[in-house]
């Protein structure tokens, strides 16, 4: 009898268990808050809603149009126009039943599972994902603040800034000088300043005579660092020079009224200065108490769970995932890992740990591109490449294979864009 | 008892097993989804409608260097033949996105 009645409870046990999957659809009520728009943000919401058709998921992001990061050299340089780097968020409102919220994140309250936007509102979560990207350290180079950037642009966020870049390359005359400070590690897009020289080398190269961009950096070396000096020797003959922090590149101070940038020992005064400066996880993700001394945030290398305040995950470029770089590409995987670790959650399953990958492109011209790719696991409590795999394209390749990852580079745009923003 | 407790088990690991394993597979799956974009004709082939066979030897070939790639055989490097098949299976049976 007791066996029966066992077995009975048992049957019933497994019933339940094997309807477990059917809980993805997500259990009645649940909702899940989003803070941040970008690669990571809309990925994340995209393949949540995959996973949980039910689910209410609410994305916080204060501009109505998204403009990436990636591309913005391209437009920088004049191979494009800045419109192209714009995605809006009726797709994920209107295709996948996303809340788009156009309003600032300004706490978040991890006990009593709250966001506080700007507008006054509250939002309740049972889950909540953290994807703000960088913020900027302004002061920490002396002079560069908020005003200096409207007259030596940083350009690190696309949008206003990219186009003012753009502007003020166009006003650059024969034989100018452009500076591009690169800072120290850790910052977002670590090819991306390298990728800047060519392009606007690529610009004054077609169209004015004698010019010079000169990369001042805070590091003794760079992301894809052989590939582009090989590159640029090829393109641009000596028109671009790098200046390692050990040669005394490190730009320590600027006067944006006067024009000048200076490291420990030498001033320059270029005719267009980019200051690119240190950087740490976006506002909120600090205010919130996310973030660690170094600036970004602790997590877990599986779930991306926060290691500092539960049911908070942070991914993309906040976030310290081991040697994975700060990325679209880095953020869009992270997102998927994520959004399938809170639906696990949500639905009461264990989740396995899961490899990621980071593929990077980068432009030296607009028919030569090179790339960098990983793929990451979870080793000894961090996100490190898998032995044997990853790596950049190789030295000394020819024209063709230099065109098709060019081309391989557009293809790469259009399809993690469509992937994070519906197409 | 014993025996009772060894079928418990039992059938918790097969309720349990396939929804702890589904969701790897399918999110490492979705991993190639980034670039290989189902929703775009791009300069990146779609790997929609390719049956699995197929795509376990290009990605074979690409991880043992037998196939010429730009980027390919550094990450199909990155995952064991199993993990590929694995891969391999969850695309060729995947149809439209939602």
């Amino acid at each position: 009898m007791t066996g029966r009645l066992s077995r009975r409870a048992l049957l019933g046990g497994a019933t339940a268990l094997l309807a477990a999957p059917a809980l993805a659809a997500g259990p009645r009520g649940a909702r899940v808050v989003i803070v941040g728009g970008g690669f990571g943000g809309a990925t994340a919401a995209r393949y949540l809603r995959r996973a949980m058709p039910e689910l209410r998921i609410t994305l916080v992001e204060p501009n109505r149009v998204h403009v990436t990061c990636p591309g913005s050299n391209a437009v920088i340089g004049g191979l494009e126009p800045l419109s192209r780097l714009e995605h809006g968020y009726d797709r994920l409102r209107s295709r996948f039943g996303i809340e788009v919220v156009h309003d600032a994140a300004v706490a978040i309250e991890g006990e009593r599972r709250r966001v506080r936007l700007g507008g006054g509102a509250e939002i309740a979560y049972d889950r909540l994902i953290v994807s703000p990207g960088i913020d900027l350290r302004w002061n920490e180079i002396e002079g560069y603040g908020e005003a200096a950037a409207l007259t030596m642009p940083h350009a690190w966020k696309a949008g206003e800034q990219t186009a003012l870049l753009r502007r003020r390359l166009e006003a650059v005359e024969d034989g100018g000088v452009v500076i591009i400070a690169a800072p120290g590690n850790p910052f977002r897009c670590p090819p991306g300043p390298y990728e800047r020289a060519g392009l606007i080398a690529w610009h004054l190269s077609r169209t004015r005579k004698g010019c010079k961009v000169l990369i001042l950096d805070a590091k003794d070396s760079f992301s894809k660092q052989a590939l582009f000096q090989e590159g640029w020797k090829a393109l641009y003959g000596d028109m671009i020079e790098w200046v390692s922090g050990a040669s005394n590149g490190r730009v320590v101070r600027v006067n944006a009224a006067e024009g000048w940038v200076e490291t420990d020992f030498d001033r320059f005064t270029p005719a267009l200065a980019n200051i690119i400066p240190p950087q740490g996880a976006g506002r909120i993700a600090v205010a919130a108490g996310l973030a660690e001394a170094g600036g970004f945030c602790p997590v877990d290398p599986a779930t991306f769970e926060s290691r500092r305040i539960p049911g908070i995950h942070v991914i993309g470029d906040s976030c310290i995932a081991g040697e994975m770089p700060k990325s679209a590409s880095s953020a869009n995987n992270q997102a998927k890992i994520a959004a399938a670790a809170v639906a696990a959650s949500l639905a009461g399953q264990g989740f396995a740990s899961v490899k990621a990958i980071n593929v990077c492109y980068s432009l030296l011209a607009p028919d030569y591109g090179i790339s960098v790719a990983g793929v990451y696991d979870v080793a000894d409590g961090r996100r490190a490449g898998v032995a044997g795999s990853g790596g950049v394209s190789p030295l000394g390749a020819d024209a063709h294979a230099r065109k098709t990852e060019a081309e391989y580079a557009v293809g790469w745009y259009a399809g993690i864009c469509a992937d994070a923003w519906g197409g | 008892m014993r025996s009772l407790a060894a079928f418990m088990a039992l059938v918790v690991m097969a309720a349990a097993l396939p929804a702890r394993a589904e969701a790897p597979v399918r999110l490492m799956a979705e991993t190639c989804l980034a670039c290989h974009s189902p929703e775009l004709h791009s300069t990146i082939p779609t790997l929609a409608g390719r049956p699995a066979g197929d795509l376990l030897r290009l990605l074979l070939a690409f991880r043992d260097g037998s196939r010429a790639a730009t980027i390919m055989d550094r990450i199909a490097k990155g995952y064991s033949r199993e993990e590929l098949g694995a891969i391999a299976g969850e695309l060729a049976g995947k149809g439209e996105r939602p």
